[in-house]
This record gives structure tokens, C-alpha cells and sequence, in this order.
């Protein structure tokens, strides 16, 4: 058998084969070896099939040799290559943290099942940006959708079961209005398979069931992706959720739920068709509200866990903010910022992983003194909270350098203004974690300095320095998400 | 480049972690040694472009001397040196650390040759000079502090907008001569402007600079309205605007200054208006007035320093800021008196200091273009400065009544900051010329003749006598002058509070409301009643889910009513 013909399958079977035999060890470090064994695996994989996009151009593999239209394809182009690392990158990076992390939150029972369940979740979401077929994503967004309840089920106070339905419910809904979406889609092309979908889609006559659709898809998409004001779920998901679910989410779910988003509107419905609906007008109002009301509202938490959810919130309006545009250089700075926020946030949500763990809670009256009790979790979160801002020299000033280049291109001063404006909030909200870190006093002395196991610090602070050197070295992200966009677009590449 | 070039900015700015390590002697050595060394450094750099570099596909120089950039960045180390003498016994092992990653981004502005590496340093400067503020470790420092950087924030993320649109226009980021013809250069004209205090910003200097510490103040005057002349002067010389700006600064100084009653805070004043006679030199343009401005700049950083170095020994011995309390301190303090007069009379422009050789440059360049309302405006605001920093200063805090304080005059090493600024101010009032041969360009200009001393000596003389006419009324009681910051301490902040509760109340009584007609509607729908109790108990999951159902409805009117 040749294996490199089976590339783009591999990474999403590697996960999803470890976690049943993760739950019939039932051994927690076995389970620990094997999904750690599987993310660096699938990350191996990803970078593979990257470099061969980047050499070949798109890959299409076809299930059992069905070929497509009738089979299930699985189609890796320049997009979805980039996402794949991403997310099997912050997977990787994560797993190696979660076992001290795991051991301090969890009972030990529960172990082995926690890490199938995170196998589970990446193979969902990995598929999800594999697969070329419409029903075929529906499947995966369910299947990382169920582990994640799972997972955030798992934190370690009551609330996190209350979030955890919340989501539960906000999910499902989500998840329905896009196979009603899929449905609508079906019913008027006859095909699940998305290349296929879109040029049948030419010849449909009646427009209002494919309109419906898009509207569908839309709500049920924005829901998943957490788009203000369909984000209330968020907060009190990643924030009870174990440190480690956390990151993780923060890093992947809403940047794949974004991805599918992208996949439908120029793979499936066409630049054309989205740009004549207002739907542009819509993205633009929401995605403002959330980069004003959301860090706002990131600004008047006491929680840290809280503050970093909420600041996603409002990134993922910058994301969004991009998608607007519906130029090559907004979809860029898109694309852009789904990487570099997904490595940024999840580095943050790991190291005040860590202080959860050394000082027993993330509110930010525990926190304060960190910077002595902790200082190198304490100065990390400081660069990862200044990739948020936008500093130059970040991975978040990038995202805003090309998301303000997009607005200058048409001409929209006030959004350069407004983008510039919401960095001042961002910046408001991590001052309030330096003020408590650096400027008060701990409400009880503690003994000297202690950090959080060497495992976690070094897994979050590889994620930060990455949100570091992609601020000096652009080219790689850059690159990507240009060649992503002009893909998206039909533009020459 | 075959040699390897140094960056004073960066060398003075790299020192500081160094100082914040050493201690004792060692630590006074590297004091003392880094400003040298930058001074030094800056003398030998031959001019032109020294560094280049790539970013973002764009060319940037991070290093680019011409004659003005060089006086500015060496007057910025002469004042670190200065500073960091004075400061030697601060207790506080912060505050000199930060004033030297100030001064070197602020000689990183100077120097810059691309407006990318201009912003860094730019916010590098905001963020160094927070940091002074905050050393005193006061309360009222460290609120004083955090409003001072956010307006400074602002002013960045306003020029950061202007940058990027001008890149994106121009497709160069090289700072050069500008207009103001786009949005875009208005938008970093308005940036420059933040940091040179001018109006309707100009009161976050008076607010956070007498917060900081009695030797941080000395640094904090130097910098940071001095590199916005600096970059004005580059970038928007001749700009009619400016000289309107720089008037109205000049007098809003004079009268907030002749009515504070806080000895530091006459000063903070004192330097808007100062800052004011500077940029409205820019706004004239030509060569003569763009020569004032620099000499200008020069000679007010020293004796601005001096005079904020005599208000912060008095502090020091004292504890002591009101003019109300002070008074009669010249008999135990007479060096400090001493030093304070000199500063006074330079910046009067005294004939025989360093003030009268520069100022009378940027009125003369007026009076040179016709602009004859300038011209009196500026001659007018010349006796100003004179009742409000000239003689109110000295007179209030040094004489006047008898407070009954008698300490003694400030350590050594303070002393010896003073008697060096106070020498300099003289020296270049007696030997303009050596000042002269660095200014941007050639200078014709001859500032003792017989009608330059007199004019001057008049205008000093009346109003001289004028102060002491008006003695009664400028008597500080203890009282607080309103400026436009109360309209951001007090009412933007009530006005946020107000819109995120109400935002918080309009957006939960909408939720209620739709979810209220939903559940009248679903109860009509069933009437046993049974999903009326589902979604009572969880209220807020039924609230989200509302939400979901309005995107849903707004996109599918939204496609099929337009």
C-alpha cells in the first residue's frame, strides 16, 4: 500500500483510531502516549501535506476509490492545509501540557477517557477541514462538537456541567440550521460534494430554497464560530472548562467553524452570489459590535479565564471584520488572524492554565503578586496579552496590519480608526491582569517563587514565542493566507 | 555597511536594564558612562542613511542622521546625563532605568529614518516615561500615570492609523516632507500633536508630570514634547496651522501657569507655553525660524531642567509643593536659590543666557516673513513668561514671606546636576556660536546688537514692574484650576459607566422581550403548557437561543425582501 496516495486521509484517521483504543486500555498514561503519539503524528502528516500543496497544488482523494461526485473526496488545497496545521500544531503542542495538568484536575479514573475524547475532538475537527463533502463535514462537526461537550463537562466545578449543556444546546441548534442548510442544498443540486455542489448551483433556477440555505448555514455557522451576539455560550464554556480544554478550544474549535464558514461561501455559494445579499453589511455590523461590546465586556471581568474568553470573542470580530471585505487582502488578514490568534490565545489559556494550578484560581484577586509568585507564566501571559493588542513585533500586529491594509484598499478610514480604537480596549484588559500581576500586593504572602511544572510552562511558552516569531517573520503566515485567499477567491495564485 | 554602526538610542536604552542590575559604585559608573557614551557616539556617526532593513516588503532606515536629528539626540543624552546625576540618591531603583529606555527611544525617534521604526519608538517613549511617572509610587502617581497613557496610547493608535494609510498610499514608509492633503497626514499631524500637548490634549502634561517623583519630573520634561517639535519640524514645516497652534498654546501656558498655585505644575505649564513658541517657529518655516526652533529646543530642555531640577530639590528638603506654603528659602538654601534665578532668567531670554539667543531667533524670523501679529502676539507672550516662570517661581518659592523652613541645600551630586545646567545655560547665552554651527542651517543671525538687548530689556523691565504691581492678586491660595481633562477624568467617565449599563439594559430587555412574545406564542401553541416550563428554567439558555432565531430571521428577510 502506498501511503503517501492516502496522505490526506491520515491525519484525521490517526486520532480517531487512538481513541478507542485509548478507552480500551483504560490505562490513563497509555491513552496519554497514544494521543500524544497521534497529534504529532497527524501534525507530521499536515506538514507533509502542506509542502506537497504548496509543490502540487490542490490533492483530491477519493474514498474506496469512489471517485467524486459519487464518493466521499477529500480535497486539501492551500486553505485547508494551512488550517490543518494549525490545528494539529496547537494539538501537539497541547498534549504534552495536559498531563500535569490533566493529573492536578482530574481524578484518575477519568484520565484514559479524557484523552480519547481529546483524540475524538481533533480527528472531528481535522475532518472537518479535510473533507470536500458537504454531509461529510456535518459529521465532523458533530463528532468534535459531542467530544468537546464532553470534554468541558470534565472541569472541575458544577458550572462547568451548567456550560457545558449551554453549549450543549447552542451546538446542537448550530449544527441543526447547517445539515437544514446542507439539506436545502441537496435538495436543489443532487450532490453532497462541494466542487460539484457549486457548479450545479449555476444552473438552479429557483434561488430562494439556496438562499434559505445560505441563511441557515450563516446563523448556524456564526452560533458555532461565536459571532457577537450569538457568543454567550463561549465564556462560560472555556472558562470552566479543565485548563488544558480550555487552550485547546480557544485555539482550534471557532477557527475551524470559521474555516467552514470560508468553505461555504466562496467553494460552494461564490463571491458573486454572497456579496450582492447585504450579508457583507451584516458581518461588518456584527463583527464592529463585537470588537467594541466584547472587549468591553473583557475589561469588567475578574476572572482571567473570563477576560481571555471574552477578548476571543472580540478577535474573532477582527476575523470576521475581515471576512467582510470579501477582498483578497481582507480574506488574508482573515486568514492571518485565525492562525495567529488560534497559537496566541491557546499559548495564554495554557499558562493561566498554569496559575490555576500553583495559585487555585484564575480570579484575579488570587492573581495578584504574580509577577513574583510566577514571573516567567506571569511575563508570558504579558507577550501573548501584547500579541493581542497588536504591538509590532507580535503575531497580532500582523493581523492588524493586513486587516487595516484591507480597509485602506476600500477606502474605509473609520474602520482604520475603529481597528486601531479596539486595540486600546484590548490593551485596557491586559492591563488589568499587569496591574494584578505586577502592581498589588498578594492578598496573603505566600512562599517564594514556585512556577507550574516545567511541562506546561515549556509547551506555553513554545506557543508564545510562536506568536512572537510569526510578528518578525511574516512570510510563512503571510504567504499561506495570501495563496488561501486568492484560492477562496478564483484569483490567479 | 562595513563597519559596524551603534544606535545611541539603542545603546543608552540598552544601559538600563544594566543600572537596574548594578549597584554602588558601578552603578553610578554606567549612570554617568551611558549618556557619555551616546554623546559620544552621536558626534562621530557620520550623516546619511546607516541602517536598512526589510520589513513587510517595505524598506525601513533605523538609523539616519541629518544636522537637526543630531542636535536633538545629543541635547536628549546631555539631558539624561544631567538627569541621571540628579536622580543618583533617588531611593526609587526604577526610575532611572526607565528615563534611559525613555531618552534612548527618544533619541530612536530622532533618528529614525522610516516612520515604521518611528511608531516603535514613538510607543516605546509612552511606555518609558509611564514608567517614570509610576516610580514616585504614589497613588495619585499611578492614576496620574495610566491617564497619561492612555491618552498617549491614543495619540499612537491615531498616528498608527495615519502611518499605515500613508505606507499604503504612498507605498513608501520613508519620513519625509508632508502636507496635509489626505486623511492620512491629518491623522499623523494629529498624533505629533498629542505628544506636543497642543490643544484641546495638551492637559495630560500639566496632570501626570508634577506626579512624578522630585527628579522624575526633570526627565519627563525634556522628551517627549521635544521629539513631536522634532518631528513636526521634519515633517510639517511651514504648515500655517501650526503657528495658530503654537500661539494659543503659548498664552493657554501663560494664564494656567499665573494661576496655579503647585510650584511643579507652574513649570509643567511653563512648558506648553514654551513648546508653543517652538512650534509656532515651525509654523513660519522659514530657514531662520526652523533654526530658532531647534536652538530653541535646546537651550529650554537645559533650563527647563534646571528650574525643574531647583523645584525638585526644594521638594526633596522640604516635602513640599504649594507655593502657599513655601517662601524664604534663600537663606538656607542658596545654591538651590542661586541655580533657580539662572533658570528663571534663561528662560525670561535674559540677555546673557541661553534663552535670549534662541527665542528672539523665532521672532526675528517672524518679524522677517511680515507677520507682524505674530510677531507682537510673540513679544507680548515674551513678557508673560517672564511674570509666570521668570520671576513668579522664584519670587513665591524662594522669597515672599517667611515659611519658617530653613533646610539645607540638596546632597552633592544634585548640586552638582544644577551648577552643570547652570553653567550651560550661561555658556550659551555668552558663546552662542558653537550652539549655532550644529543648528540644520547656516545661521546669519547676530542676536547682540544694541537693539536686540534693549528691546528685550525693556519688555523684562515693565514687566517686571508689572508683577509687582499685580503682587495682591497672584497671592496662590490653595485652589484647583479646571482644564479640559475634567471633560475625560470626570465626564467621559461617567458617560462610559452610563452606556455599559445601559447597553447591558437595553440588550437583556430585548432578549426578554422577544423571548416573552415567543413564549406567549409557543403557549398558544400547546396549551398544556409544558415548554413554558422548560424554558423557565433555564432562563438564559432560552435567551441565547432567541438570539440564534433573530440572525436567523434577519438573514432570511434580509435575502428575500432586498
Amino acid at each position: 500500500m502506498n501511503l503517501v496516495a492516502h496522505l490526506p486521509i491520515l491525519p484525521v484517521v490517526v486520532p480517531l483510531i487512538s481513541a478507542p483504543i485509548a478507552v480500551l486500555s483504560r490505562r490513563g498514561s497509555v491513552a496519554f502516549v497514544l494521543a500524544t503519539t497521534a497529534s504529532w503524528a497527524a501534525l507530521a502528516l499536515a506538514v507533509a501535506l502542506w509542502v506537497q500543496v504548496g509543490a502540487e497544488g490542490t490533492i483530491s482523494y477519493a474514498i474506496g476509490n469512489w471517485p467524486p461526485p459519487w464518493g466521499i473526496e477529500y480535497r486539501i488545497d492551500t486553505l485547508s492545509a494551512f488550517v490543518l496545521v494549525l490545528v494539529s500544531g496547537v494539538a501537539a503542542i497541547i498534549l504534552p501540557y495536559c498531563r500535569r495538568s490533566i493529573e492536578a484536575e482530574l481524578p484518575r479514573e477519568q484520565h484514559y477517557l479524557f484523552y480519547a475524547m481529546f483524540g475524538l475532538c481533533l480527528a472531528g475537527l481535522l475532518g472537518i477541514v479535510a473533507t470536500g463533502d458537504a454531509f461529510n463535514i456535518f459529521v465532523f462537526v458533530e463528532i468534535s462538537a459531542l467530544a468537546s461537550y464532553a470534554l468541558i463537562a470534565l472541569g472541575r466545578d458544577r458550572r462547568a456541567l451548567v456550560a457545558s449543556y449551554q453549549y450543549l444546546i447552542m451546538g446542537t441548534i448550530g449544527a441543526t440550521f447547517l445539515v437544514i442548510g446542507i439539506g436545502l442544498l441537496y435538495l436543489m443540486t443532487g450532490t453532497l460534494n462541494l466542487a460539484d455542489m457549486r457548479q450545479r448551483l449555476a444552473d438552479v433556477s429557483d434561488m430562494r430554497p439556496v438562499l434559505t440555505a445560505l441563511a441557515f448555514i450563516t446563523a448556524g455557522m456564526s452560533l458555532k464560530l461565536a459571532l457577537f451576539p450569538l457568543h454567550q455560550w463561549l465564556p462560560n464554556a472555556y472558562s470552566h472548562a479543565p485548563s488544558a480544554v480550555s487552550a485547546f478550544l480557544a485555539g482550534t474549535a471557532t477557527k475551524v467553524s470559521v474555516y467552514v464558514l470560508l468553505r461555504f461561501y466562496y467553494s460552494v455559494f461564490g463571491a458573486g452570489l454572497v456579496s450582492d445579499l447585504g450579508l457583507r453589511e451584516v458581518l461588518l455590523v456584527l463583527s464592529l459590535a463585537a470588537m467594541f461590546a466584547a472587549s468591553a465586556l473583557a475589561i469588567f471581568q475578574t476572572d482571567l479565564k473570563k477576560l481571555l474568553a471574552y477578548s476571543s470573542v472580540a478577535q474573532i470580530g477582527y476575523i470576521t471584520l475581515g471576512l467582510s471585505f470579501e477582498s483578497v487582502a481582507g480574506l488574508t488578514a482573515s486568514i492571518v488572524h485565525l492562525f495567529n490568534h488560534g497559537i496566541t490565545k491557546a499559548g495564554l489559556f495554557m499558562l493561566v492554565g498554569g496559575a490555576v494550578l500553583v495559585m487555585g484560581g484564575s480570579d484575579m484577586s488570587r492573581l495578584a503578586g504574580l509577577g513574583r509568585a510566577m514571573p516567567l507564566t506571569s511575563f508570558g501571559i504579558v507577550l501573548g496579552g501584547l500579541s493581542l493588542i497588536g504591538v509590532p513585533g507580535t503575531a497580532g500586529f500582523i493581523s492588524k496590519w493586513s486587516l487595516i491594509v484591507a480597509a485602506l484598499e476600500r477606502n474605509q478610514w473609520w474602520l482604520v480608526f475603529a481597528i486601531a480604537l479596539s486595540s486600546l480596549l484590548a490593551l485596557a484588559y491586559v492591563w488589568r491582569f499587569v496591574e494584578a500581576a505586577y502592581l498589588r500586593e498578594p492578598a496573603q504572602p505566600r512562599e517564594g517563587g514556585r512556577e507550574a511544572p516545567p511541562s506546561m510552562l515549556i509547551s506555553a511558552w513554545i506557543l508564545v514565542a510562536a506568536s512572537i516569531y510569526f510578528g518578525l517573520d511574516s512570510s510563512l503566515t503571510l504567504g499561506s493566507a495570501m495563496a488561501g485567499a486568492q484560492s477562496l477567491l478564483g484569483a490567479a495564485p | 555597511m562595513t563597519e559596524l554602526i551603534f544606535h545611541p538610542g539603542l545603546l543608552l536604552a540598552a544601559a538600563a536594564p544594566l543600572i537596574a542590575w548594578l549597584r554602588g559604585p558601578a552603578r553610578t559608573a554606567a549612570i554617568v558612562a551611558a549618556p557619555l557614551a551616546a554623546m559620544i557616539l552621536l558626534w562621530r556617526l557620520p550623516q546619511g542613511v546607516l541602517w536598512r532593513g526589510q520589513f513587510l516588503d517595505y524598506a525601513v532606515a533605523p538609523l539616519q542622521l541629518d544636522a537637526a536629528a543630531r542636535l536633538f539626540g545629543l541635547v536628549f543624552a546631555l539631558m539624561a546625563l544631567g538627569g541621571g546625576m540628579f536622580a543618583l540618591r533617588q531611593p526609587n531603583r526604577l526610575e532611572i532605568p526607565a528615563a534611559y529606555l525613555y531618552a534612548g527611544s527618544a533619541i530612536g525617534v530622532v533618528l529614525a529614518g522610516d516612520l515604521i521604526t518611528l511608531f516603535v519608538f514613538w510607543e516605546l517613549m509612552a511606555v518609558g516615561s509611564t514608567l517614570v511617572i509610576w516610580a514616585a509610587a504614589t497613588h495619585a502617581s499611578y492614576r496620574a500615570s495610566i491617564r497619561y497613557l492612555m491618552i498617549h496610547l491614543l495619540g499612537g493608535a491615531v498616528l498608527f492609523a495615519g502611518i499605515t494609510g500613508h505606507v499604503a498610499q504612498t507605498g513608501s514608509t520613508l519620513f519625509t516632507a508632508l502636507t496635509l492633503d489626505s486623511a492620512a497626514h491629518w491623522l499623523i499631524f494629529a498624533g505629533f500633536l498629542v505628544n506636543a500637548a497642543a490643544p484641546p490634549l495638551s492637559a495630560w502634561l500639566s496632570d501626570a508630570y508634577p506626579e512624578a517623583s522630585w527628579s522624575g519630573t526633570v526627565f519627563l520634561s525634556a522628551f517627549t514634547t521635544k521629539t513631536a517639535v522634532y518631528v513636526l519640524m521634519r515633517g510639517f514645516a511651514g504648515t500655517d496651522l501650526l503657528v495658530w497652534v503654537g500661539l494659543f498654546m503659548v498664552f493657554y501656558g501663560i494664564v494656567y501657569a499665573l494661576l496655579e498655585n503647585d510650584m511643579r505644575r507652574i513649570l509643567a505649564y511653563s512648558i506648553v507655553n514654551q513648546v508653543g513658541f517652538m512650534v509656532a517657529g515651525i509654523g513660519i518655516g522659514t530657514e531662520m525660524a526652523l533654526n530658532g526652533t531647534a536652538a530653541h529646543a535646546f537651550s529650554h530642555i537645559l533650563y527647563k531642567a534646571l528650574l525643574l531640577m531647583s523645584a525638585g530639590s526644594v521638594l526633596y528638603a522640604t516635602g513640599r509643593r504649594k507655593c502657599s506654603e513655601l517662601g524664604g528659602l534663600f537663606h538656607s538654601m542658596p545654591a538651590t536659590t542661586a541655580c533657580g534665578i539662572v533658570g528663571a532668567l534663561a528662560i525670561s531670554a535674559f540677555p546673557l543666557t541661553s534663552g535670549f539667543v534662541s527665542k528672539s531667533m523665532i521672532a526675528q524670523a517672524a518679524a522677517d516673513s511680515h507677520l507682524v501679529t505674530v510677531w507682537l502676539l510673540l513679544a507680548a507672550a515674551s513678557a508673560g513668561v517672564f511674570l509666570h516662570a521668570g520671576i513668579k517661581f522664584p519670587w513665591f518659592v524662594f522669597f515672599q514671606k517667611d515659611s519658617g523652613l530653613r533646610p539645607a541645600d540638596p546632597p552633592a551630586s544634585m548640586r552638582a546636576a544644577m551648577y552643570l545646567f547652570a553653567f550651560l545655560c550661561i555658556a550659551l547665552g555668552v558663546w552662542p556660536q558653537p550652539l549655532y554651527t550644529l543648528l540644520p542651517y547656516e545661521v546669519s543671525y547676530e542676536p547682540y546688537t544694541a537693539a536686540h538687548v534693549l528691546t528685550q530689556l525693556q519688555l523684562l523691565l515693565f514687566s517686571g514692574l508689572a508683577f509687582f504691581v499685580v503682587l495682591p492678586f497672584l497671592k496662590r491660595t490653595a485652589t484647583i484650576t479646571l482644564d479640559a481633562d475634567w471633560i475625560y477624568r470626570r465626564l467621559l467617565a461617567a458617560a462610559a459607566r452610563r452606556g455599559i449599563s445601559t447597553y447591558r439594559l437595553v440588550a437583556s430587555a430585548l432578549a426578554n422581550r422577544v423571548q416573552a412574545l415567543g413564549r406567549r406564542w409557543i403557549t398558544a401553541m400547546n396549551r398544556n403548557g409544558t415548554r413554558e416550563r422548560l424554558f423557565d428554567r433555564s432562563g438564559s439558555t432560552a435567551g441565547m437561543a432567541v438570539w440564534v432565531m433573530l440572525m436567523l430571521i434577519a438573514q432570511l428577510a434580509l435575502y428575500h425582501l432586498f
